[in-house]
């Protein structure tokens, strides 16, 4: 990399990005090879040495203190001892030149994300990077907040900063890059000019293989659907405290299509999914309904018997129990609806069977029924609680980021087996993330913002810039003061 | 070339049986280490300890009727360490069930009638369920810490022994000592073996045990509890209530405390006393780990430590070894069991790069 | 109440509250950065019993508080070990600290039952000693009553300014975020354990060689349990430590007192409760007060660190 560079660092999930780039910050050991900083062989010890040396690094999950300030936090990520008063002064200094608003004393539970990833790179830029190495920044961040950072990742480049931008997002790369390595499997595969290549042609250079669409069988609205999952001022308090609040959500999921909510982390999502789940009770029966039946003061299981299942995005540790057997975590969720236990006690056979019909027909690649959750891959892991819940037959179904983490032929499968699931006139509510699967996915989509869920509307009657304005309504930026359409 | 640690991605189920072994040998050894150290003929010392107390009939039944406490209570803890939920004070559980069994027994003392036997067990199991509700209470409304309490609970059950054998309870004809009246005959439990202590409590702490594995393990309920101790967060997606799990567990160790309390009075013991136990329901505590926390693994390590009571006595009868040996083994074979779990949980792997730092 | 009693009275709360004080602001500082160290009971038990042994064994009472600092570390290290380098269960390995603590200092106290030794010197501060009515109360006690004011005060400056605080509170807030800034956390984490040994066994020599001098089995009677409540009930605060220390120094006495004055027709046993059912009753009010699931403790407490690639 020369100073003053924007380089790529392109990869699927698993392709060692990642672990790359710790070698560089100095958190792994490379077990063999060379790193030349500046013409001379370096090597890099630890982090602190890594600083020392001017390389700085924003990670995809950030290393914050929330019970900490601003202050505080940042002072945690510097070498020296600065003083109190000084590094306020420096801290808002900082934000001020780089247009990265940021109060020195606020605590960060307080915060939201695009304010806590500031804090990572404000806490980088006060030591005069040379190199600064970001990994999957935007993943975080509304596409208002992604053209800021733009600008100031394009201010730094500038002053000659040189910059590793880590991420799988083609076309933000494109935009913003000027070279791109990619890996896949460890290995360096090409290297190219990511402005002129298009996004297809990058994708399946980081694949390795041509991409399948996902086939949609007659595919458009039914409007005259019945509607299966009926959600009505679903208000619920936040349980934590930097939770978010839900307010008065209401939307229908219909029998047949899939619908899909987006938005960035962060906005309620996952407390949208815990209250439809019936993790928590809602406050008034009928808030939820399922096939008309209200189910909102019920719990998870009385739910599941109604035909409402649902499956959050962290796979390993709550979809499903590492430590636990397959056939174990089959009778997690469907110990009802496959008939997996009897008078009090676990029927294993019949939960053996059950979860060998779910590696079978998901394509799990494990030893069988007896292995435990935790030694699967992501993808494997991901492909089994999905086809779980869907196995289940469930009227309606809630899932949230179904692809995260996972191969691209992890993920076809799983999104091709979400549309088959509503063909068959289930209704399926995806929250995601991810706006290309959205897109691709969805009959209808509404958007999550603070809490707040925009009416839902057809697919294609969107353009990415009212959904990128939906999602950052009310994001800092002062004008908006509710979600608006373009 | 430097060490890394990993977990295991299963944990090794040959070390799993193995590793309780291995501290076993270690705890003895040490043990060989300290009695020389203090000046004894350590070999003797050791033979005296663990060989001695179990070569007669009479022995191996006292080991039993040692045992049966300890298995009936280190059940109970089991189920609920699986979960997470953290009781402390059994030996608080076991004396309110043994207080509220003898209370019944010298209530009646001058009655005979089959009823009786079962009406103090079932008191006693009721003492110790009430106790132990106390702190699921406190928990599952406020979220108190139940160790805290339970054990803050232990000492107010123990003073509480204290004041009644001291006072109204006292035997009038006992010559001011301590204790109560002794219990009449059908308030006490039944020998089976002639000319042995063993008691009813010895088989039906084999049938709790037994009892507790299959809950635990084929048990819906026992499936809960592990989800609930493994993945909170899971148990709650799955709808599995953690507050009825919490109360279950604490109530099912309570319950279990005191129906061993009100077995040690209508056996062994005959009588309230201010010293009930050499604390059992502490020991359990050890008893559970070393039975990794599995019902039919307790029934060996309950007889294990049992064993150390007894050797501890005998030892100390024989060549003279203080009291205290006893707890200080006691704390070393829990404390190199859980070092010991290390090895079945976790793997060393050399690799040739270098790990930044441990 | 005339200055004959009170005097007297209050110095027994000062002397009850100093273990008190002494065992709980080490714990704080071993919870703050994460780690949940039940076994300050054997670490207390130790700490008098070595400090007992060695002060009649060598007939210096500084050798005898060095020796319970020690055996207070040696233990504490034994825990660390166990919970942070062989990552086994917290609470598991506390109460095996515990059990053994307890073994430990009975079979090393067996022979020192019964014997005698002066009680610490209680120190004169030149001019304030002199003061009327403040200066016997506030300013003649014995080196360990100050340590422990020291060492609390030294405390709350050192996780309010110090960057090592700093660090500190980092650890138990996060330790993988703590990990990945490049902070040692095993390290950072055993220096807060062995201090919580540390002043542990101080606490204990206190009672040894200060509070009653002597040696009896199990002497602590559950102040380390009690120490450990004090923790939680001060919201990980030194200065709330400090208050509840003398708070249930304060209850103790109290009841002792009322005991002694004929008591109020209550049995002895009954009054000896008030401590235990105190800290019950204060702890719930304390979490049914506090806004559920935000309860200031350190937010990793309790949970061992994997280093992760």
């Amino acid at each position: 990399m020369r100073a003053g560079e924007i380089h790529a660092l392109l990869g699927e999930n698993g392709a060692g990005k990642s672990t790359l780039v710790k070698q560089v910050y100095g958190v792994l050991q490379p077990d063999a090879g060379s790193i030349f900083w500046e013409g001379r062989e370096v090597t890099i010890r630890d982090p602190h040495a890594a600083r020392r040396l001017g390389i700085g690094m924003v990670f995809q999950h950030f290393s914050l203190f929330e019970a900490m300030t601003v202050a505080e936090n940042i002072a945690l990520g510097l070498e020296e001892r600065p003083d109190r008063r000084r590094l306020a002064e420096r801290i808002r200094g900082v934000s001020r030149d780089y247009g990265l608003a940021l109060e020195p004393d606020r605590t960060v539970d307080d915060l939201s994300v695009g304010e806590r990833q500031r804090i990572e790179i404000v806490r980088c830029l006060l030591q005069s990077p040379r190199l600064l190495i970001m990994d999957e920044p935007t993943s975080v961040l509304t596409p208002q907040e992604t053209s800021r950072l733009f600008d100031t990742l394009r201010t730094l480049a500038d002053q000659g900063c040189s910059i590793l931008y880590i991420s799988h997002k083609l076309e933000e790369i494109r935009t913003l890059c000027e070279r791109a390595t990619i890996l896949r499997g460890g290995r360096v595969v090409a290297s190219c000019d990511p402005r002129r290549e298009s996004a297809r042609g990058l994708a399946e250079a980081m694949i390795g293989t041509k991409l399948r669409d996902v086939t949609r069988p007659g595919a458009g609205q039914r409007a005259a659907a019945r509607p299966r999952l009926q959600v009505e001022r679903l208000s619920l308090a936040a349980e934590e405290p930097h939770g978010t609040p839900l307010r008065e959500v209401s939307f229908e999921a219909r029998e047949g299509e899939i619908l899909g909510i987006a938005g960035v982390a962060g906005n309620g999502q996952g407390e949208l999914l815990a209250a439809l789940a019936g993790e928590r009770p809602a406050d008034s029966a009928d808030s939820i309904r399922i096939d008309g039946r209200a189910v909102g003061r019920l719990s998870p299981d009385r739910r599941r018997r109604l035909g409402l299942c649902t499956l959050p995005e962290e796979r390993n540790g709550e979809a499903a129990v590492g430590e636990m057997t397959l056939w174990e975590n089959a009778i997690l969720t469907a110990y009802h609806r496959r008939s997996l236990v009897g008078r009090g006690l676990l029927r294993r056979g019949a939960a053996e069977t059950f979860a060998a019909q779910v590696i079978e027909r998901f394509d799990v690649r494990t030893a069988g029924p007896g292995a435990a959750a935790g030694s699967l891959s992501g993808g494997n892991l991901q492909k089994f609680v999905v086809g779980r819940e869907i196995l289940q037959r469930p009227e309606v179904l809630v899932i949230a980021q179904p692809t995260w983490g996972i191969d691209a032929a992890a993920a076809k499968l799983i999104q091709q087996a979400l549309v088959d699931l509503a063909a068959q006139g289930s209704a399926v509510v995806v929250i995601s993330q991810d706006l290309d699967e959205l897109l691709e996915l969805s009959d209808r989509l509404a958007v999550m913002n603070v809490g707040r869920l925009s009416p839902a509307r057809p697919t294609r009657d969107y353009s990415q810039e009212a959904i990128g304005l939906l999602m950052g309504g009310i994001h800092g930026d002062p004008a908006a003061a509710s979600p608006t359409v373009a | 070339m430097s060490v890394r640690i990993e977990r295991r991605p299963a944990p090794s189920r040959l070390l799993m049986a193995v590793t309780p072994l291995l501290a076993v040998a270690l705890t003895v050894v040490t043990g060989f280490l300290l009695f020389l150290l203090l000046g004894f003929d350590a070999g003797r010392a050791l033979w005296e300890f663990f060989v001695v107390p179990v070569s007669t009939l009479y022995d191996l039944a006292e080991l039993g009727v040692k045992a049966a406490p300890l298995i009936i209570i280190a059940t109970g803890l089991a189920l609920g360490f699986r979960a997470n939920v953290w009781n402390i004070g059994a030996e608080g559980q076991l004396t309110v069930g043994a207080l509220c069994a003898g209370g019944l027994a010298l209530a009646f003392w001058q009655q005979e009638g089959v009823w009786i036997l079962p009406v103090m067990v079932v008191a006693g199991v009721a003492g110790g369920l009430a106790w132990a509700a106390i702190p699921a209470f406190l928990k599952t409304r406020f979220g108190v810490n139940e160790i805290l309490v339970s054990l803050m609970l232990t000492y107010v059950a123990l003073l509480l022994l204290s004041t009644l054998v001291y006072g109204p309870l006292k035997d009038p004809e006992g010559f001011n000592f301590p204790q109560s009246r002794l219990f009449s005959g059908s308030a006490q439990l039944p020998i089976l073996l002639e000319g042995t202590r063993l008691h009813l409590g010895v088989p039906v702490a084999l049938a709790v045990a037994l009892t507790g594995w299959v809950l635990l393990a084929r048990g819906f309920i026992g499936f809960q509890l592990r989800v609930l101790g493994l993945a909170p967060a899971a148990a709650r997606y799955a709808g599995f209530s953690r507050g009825r799990l919490t109360w279950f567990c604490l109530l099912a160790s309570g319950g279990l405390a005191g129906l061993a309390g009100a077995f040690e009075v209508a056996g062994p013991i005959g009588q309230l006393v201010p010293e009930l136990t050499p604390g059992y329901g502490f020991t359990a505590i050890i008893v559970a780990f070393l039975g990794r926390l599995h019902p039919l693994g307790i029934i060996p390590a309950g007889l294990l430590v049992a064993l150390s009571y007894i050797g501890g006595d005998n030892a100390q009868i024989s060549v003279g070894l203080p009291q205290a040996v006893t707890g200080v083994f006691q704390g070393l074979l829990l404390f190199f069991l859980l070092a010991s779990d290390f090895l079945f949980r976790y793997r060393l792997r050399l690799t040739a790069g270098r790990e930044a730092r441990a | 109440m005339d200055q004959q009693v009170l005097l007297p009275l209050l110095l027994s709360v000062i002397g009850a509250a100093t273990p008190l004080l002494l065992a709980a602001i080490g714990e704080l500082v071993t919870e703050k950065a994460g780690v949940l160290n039940l076994g300050v009971e054997g670490m207390m038990l130790s700490g008098a019993v070595l400090g007992f042994a060695a002060t009649v064994a060598t007939g210096s009472p500084a050798l005898g508080i060095l020796a319970a600092a020690a055996g207070g570390i040696a233990l504490a290290l034994g825990f660390g070990v166990l919970t942070l380098t062989l990552m086994a269960n917290q609470v598991a390995a506390g109460l095996a600290l515990t059990i053994f603590g307890i073994g430990l200092s009975a079979l090393v106290g067996a022979d020192f039952v019964g014997m005698p030794v002066e009680p610490l010197a209680k120190l004169d501060l030149p001019v304030l000693t002199e003061l009327p009515v403040v200066g016997p109360l506030l300013f003649h006690h014995d080196a360990l009553v100050y340590l422990s004011l020291l060492l609390t005060g030294g405390v709350a400056l050192f996780l309010r300014r110090g960057r090592g605080g700093l660090v500190l509170r980092a650890v138990g807030e996060s330790a993988e975020a703590a990990h990945s800034l490049g902070y040692h956390v095993v390290r950072v984490r055993y220096l807060a354990v062995a201090f919580g040994g540390l002043t542990s066994g101080l606490a204990g020599a206190y009672l040894s060689l200060s509070y009653t001098p002597m040696w009896a089995e199990g002497m602590t009677g559950g102040r380390g349990w009690i120490a450990l409540a004090l923790v939680a009930f001060a919201s990980w605060r030194p200065g709330r430590v400090l208050l509840g220390a003398y708070l249930f120094g304060g209850v103790g006495i109290l009841q002792l007192y009322a005991q002694g004055a004929g008591g109020i027709g209550v049995p002895s046993q009954v009054m000896s409760m008030l401590p235990y059912v105190a800290t019950i009753v204060i702890l719930t009010v304390i979490a049914a007060g506090r806004w559920r699931g935000r309860l200031d403790a350190p937010a990793c407490l309790g949970k061992p660190f994997r280093p992760s690639t």
